[in-house]
């Protein structure tokens, strides 16, 4: 990837380049900002313009929370936000998977369908870290089956029984197909 | 302290020793959670819908609570204030910030520039622990969080930080015009707040449509409208444009998400094979029920990175689409004002009241729909400590 245009483009530049085209430029550009109206903006009321977007990334920040934790961040944002989130840093598998996905940017199917890899196996990864600390994984509650028992019990039953009855019918298939073997 | 505590798609353990949260940051406050909702897009979370969900994050993005601590920045709230914390985690001097689009800040997610700052809305929003525990790390909290006004009813307060500003962004986004027709796809608490708010612009009709009988009659009496199972259609675009004089609704509002139901190419690519993210069936119906040059409000939540949605006839139609998480500070004044001058009661939609030591039940019975349920509400045990 090191010799594609989005890697070798001086950063920063596009006020410097706006501003010199509004100074020279545009002056040469019959019909320039003749049809400009303010309230052709489709995004109000949500956003109220005041023309800050043209400020970029020059505003007034606040200090750098520490970055005392493996903190992930998006190709298309320079670094890290001023304050993050400290839940859960990325480890194990999961972290290199996920430490890979954030090569790519937020347009690419790599960046998100590896993220959903990563939680895949961070699943696992969770129920690894379960039993290693002793931690034996309750589905009555933790899957809400308790709910489902209290309020929805018929279906809850057959739901139940259907899949007992699928497994049982899967290994029953596969118990024989070894016997044949 | 007791928190939520993720453990893969559909496991939820309720964690009773998770570390207590730590000023981080000179503008971060430490607030203990007094109240705190599940909300619909936390369902997309829980069917592991949204990319970087980590094993052992809380969730939570709705939730009132009294600050506990503050750091050294921090000037305008105090110890002891009891506050509602929108949703948007936002600095208030980025670009978007200034204009008022607090949703969309550029200071508070690493993780996505594609996505706001939230809490408890995995590391796609800015990897925060959430609400649905004893206490939460609040982040610039001289910015959003607000102190709730005095007479203001505590559940009316939570739904504050979410589901009434943004059923009413909702209803906002959809440059509703007096005398118009309104569709609002899902009754889900925020397309039930989206339908009530479309009276406000000037609604003449406003119709929900969804497949939940027991919602669609709650919509009837929470939000006066015109209630319709699609499961009694073929077709419930057929179904608005015959309702609409074959003309199309006015505005068309897809308050679902994800996690629609109704068509079985989007449940299968979208729900089961994970090839799009999620089903886009409201959105779908929305755009196409939709009159020429309507207008099409998505505030349902979709995942990256892509949805099968009928560009074609957004493009032949003429059809603008407003979209936007909701900018919850920039609403609050007028909402509660809504509230305080009693036009507006949203705590009538919470149907079920849950210990935070049950969120494995609460998850489930949201999810599967269970007991009747709209919208659930987690009291943690220290919500009424000194």
């Amino acid at each position: 990837m090191q010799n594609e245009l989005e890697n070798t483009i001086a950063e920063f530049q596009d006020r410097i380049i706006a501003d010199r085209n509004l100074d020279t430029r545009t002056k040469d550009i019959p019909g320039w900002g003749m049809d400009a109206d303010p309230e052709n903006d489709p995004t109000y009321p949500m956003k109220h313009w005041n023309g800050a977007d043209h400020e970029r990334l020059n505003y007034e920040k606040a200090p750098q929370q520490p970055i005392d934790m493996e903190v992930l961040h998006s190709v298309e944002r320079p670094g890290i936000t001023r304050v993050f989130g400290n839940s859960t840093p990325p480890s194990g598998l999961s972290g290199a998977v996920r430490r890979y996905a954030y090569q790519f940017s937020e347009a690419t199917a790599t960046h998100w369908m590896t993220l959903i890899l990563a939680d895949r196996i961070n699943v696992i990864e969770g129920k690894l870290s379960d039993l290693t600390h002793g931690i034996l994984p309750n589905p009555w509650i933790e899957r809400g089956w308790r709910a489902e028992w209290k309020h929805n019990r018929p279906a809850f039953i057959s739901k139940a029984a259907t899949t007992a009855l699928l497994i049982t019918a899967g290994l029953l298939l596969l118990k024989k197909k070894n016997k044949r073997k | 302290m007791l928190a939520m505590n993720f453990r893969g798609p559909r496991q939820i353990r309720l964690d009773r020793n998770k570390p207590e949260p730590e000023i981080k940051h000179p503008y971060d406050a430490i607030v203990r959670v007094t109240r705190s909702l599940i909300c619909g897009s936390d369902l997309h979370l829980y069917h592991g819908r949204v990319p970087d969900t980590r094993v052992g994050m809380t969730f939570g993005h709705e939730f009132t609570g009294v600050v506990e601590a503050v750091g050294s920045g921090v000037q305008k709230l105090n110890v002891g204030d009891h506050v509602l914390v929108p949703f948007n985690v936002a600095c208030g001097s980025c670009p978007h910030c200034k204009q008022e689009l607090y949703g969309n800040c550029n200071e508070s997610n690493p993780q996505a520039t594609a996505v706001g700052g939230f809490f408890g809305y995995a590391h796609t929003g800015g990897g925060y622990d959430g609400g649905q525990a004893e206490y939460v790390r609040v982040p610039y909290a001289d910015v959003s969080p607000t102190k709730i006004p005095e007479g203001m009813d505590l559940e009316n307060a939570v739904l504050l930080t979410d589901v009434v500003p943004t059923g009413y962004q909702a209803a906002e986004q959809g440059g509703i015009q007096k005398g118009d027709t309104v569709v609002v796809f899902g009754a889900g608490p925020v397309g039930l707040m989206a339908a009530r708010f479309a009276w406000f612009f000037g609604a003449a009709r406003v119709i929900v449509i969804d497949h939940v009988d027991y919602r669609l009659e709650f919509a009837r009496k929470f939000a006066f409208a015109e209630a319709y199972n699609y499961r009694d259609m073929k077709d419930p675009v057929l179904f608005v444009k015959k309702a609409t004089d074959y003309f199309g609704a006015d505005v068309c509002i897809d308050a679902v998400g994800c996690d629609a139901s109704g068509s079985l190419l989007q449940d299968i690519t979208g729900k089961g094979l994970l090839l799009q993210a999620g089903s886009a069936t409201a959105l779908h119906w929305a755009i196409n029920s939709v009159k020429k040059g309507g207008i099409v409000s998505i505030i349902g939540v979709y995942g990256p990175p892509w949805n099968l949605a009928p560009i074609g006839s957004l493009m032949n139609k003429g059809i603008t689409i407003r979209a936007n998480q909701a900018s919850v500070k920039r609403l609050l004044p007028k909402l509660i004002d809504h509230i305080m001058s009693g036009r507006i009661n949203p705590k009538e939609m919470i149907t079920h009241r849950i210990p935070l030591e049950d969120v494995s039940d609460a998850y489930r019975m949201f999810s599967s729909k269970l007991d009747h349920i709209i919208k659930p509400l987690l009291i943690p045990p220290r919500a009424h400590a000194a």
